[in-house]
């Protein structure tokens, strides 16, 4: 796996591989609402939202493969890789909660990762940018879908509006590692092939706080904020058990297509 | 493309390869050929039959993707030629490049065409494509496929979908 050398070359492989494991770990969560969301159409939806996220995680994982330059394929990063070695975000591994808790967490996270990908659609990286144009375009509809749903469920009726509340509050403390700069993506962000984490905080709270207000939840007040999910691969419990399941076939029967 | 009807182009020409590729059905939808979608993005001829082609998908994960370059391969081998095919991302694939024949045929077919896509985002009129009335409502933004939203007439009460511009 991703070896630590202080080469620009590694710290492009963990930041694509970090970018593929949000987009896989997010999309296994919500295709796990197929076959139990409140109703067909949500359904679709989810199974829709889940392969986009998965296209676009087998793009990025593409080339981390080829940035590796082991022989790796996309199965290989995604199928046999360890909870501590995943570099996603705390906040997509978080379970699903009620539906209110999942469209509240794809809202958050995806406000942040639509004006990531904006940021890589611009990288100096050629590669980078054309994963990251196609899924900005992609990534807007769930934007849409998940800001709609907020209101219709917060604004429709004093439970709905609980349960988005309590989302909220399951999720916020794990927003914060969304903006943190990496010390070691120092020379990326210098370079211009991706974003600096931290200059798209003020842009993503201040859409947030626009919304909470519209649909009439308050904020949360939670501070704690474990970070060394993406950066240390220090994971919450959660992760290794959506592994289990996602990797299971893989590591039962290695190599095994269809 | 559009014109020679009645002539076909002559083998081993960049005209008969489109003229190939106008015969093969998106799996999905398949009133629409893999022309009329605008997938291909560039078609050239390296030798005598040999044939260097640029897919682009839909949508980073639809699942057509392969199954269009397959029949594609496919379609190309069985009229001689020897066909590589490569994945294009950029510029990535809008719903602007369907074509006008492309547009038609999904209407007829029961599918609301894509609006252009500059007006991606605000609400807009969707016709019905059964009765042509605007007076329709979205009922949800993801359909039976990624590309397509559903939506439901309000005068002919017909659920319908709609292709989504992207």
């Amino acid at each position: 796996m991703a070896t630590k050398e202080n080469t620009p070359n590694a710290a492009l492989l963990d930041y694509v591989l970090g970018v593929a494991d949000d987009s896989l770990v997010l999309g296994q969560r919500v295709s796990e609402w197929l076959g139990h969301a409140p109703a067909m159409e949500l359904d679709i939806a989810c199974s829709n939202l889940a392969l986009d996220l998965i296209g676009q995680a087998q793009l990025y994982y593409e080339y981390a493969a080829e940035l590796d330059g082991q022989g790796k394929d996309a199965d290989d990063l995604a199928y046999h890789r360890d909870a501590h070695e995943f570099r996603n975000h705390l906040l997509v591994e978080q379970t699903n909660g009620d539906f209110g808790k999942t469209v509240m967490r794809h809202y958050l996270f995806t406000l942040f990762s639509k004006m990531r990908a904006e940021g890589l659609a611009k990288s100096s990286d050629e590669k980078v940018a054309a994963i990251a144009l196609k899924s900005v375009r992609e990534l807007e509809y769930h934007l849409r879908f998940s800001s709609d749903w907020l209101r219709r469920l917060a604004l429709g009726t004093d439970e709905g509006n609980r349960r988005v509340k309590e989302g909220l509050e399951d999720l916020w403390a794990f927003t914060f590692e969304m903006f943190k700069d990496v010390e070691a993506e120092e020379s990326l962000y210098e370079a211009g092939v991706v974003p600096r984490p931290s200059s798209l905080k003020d842009a993503w709270n201040e859409q947030v706080a626009a919304l909470l207000e519209e649909i009439a939840v308050a904020p949360s007040a939670r501070k704690a904020a474990p970070t060394k999910g993406r950066v240390a691969g220090h994971h919450t419990e959660h992760l290794g058990h959506l592994l289990a399941e996602l990797q299971f076939l893989q590591r039962a029967y290695p190599g095994l297509s269809w | 493309m559009g014109e020679g009807m009645d002539v076909a182009p002559e083998f081993g020409t960049e005209d008969h390869v489109w003229h190939v590729l106008e015969g093969v059905p998106d799996p999905e939808v398949p009133a629409l050929s893999v022309v009329d979608l605008g997938v291909i993005r560039n078609v050239e001829m390296t030798g005598d039959s040999t044939v260097k082609l640029g897919v682009t998908p839909t949508y980073s994960g639809c699942p057509a993707t392969s199954l269009i370059t397959a029949a594609i391969e496919l379609a190309l081998k069985d009229a001689g030629y020897q066909p590589e095919t490569e994945t294009v991302l950029s510029p990535p694939w809008t719903s602007d490049w369907m074509s006008e024949e492309g547009r038609r045929k999904l209407k007829e077919y029961g599918i609301a065409p894509p609006s252009p896509c500059g007006t991606r985002g605000a609400e807009m009129a969707i016709a019905c494509p059964q009765c042509g009335s605007t007076k329709t409502k979205l009922v949800s933004e993801f359909g039976s496929t990624a590309c397509k939203a559903l939506f439901k007439c309000e005068d002919c009460l017909e659920p319908f979908e709609y292709f989504k511009c992207i």
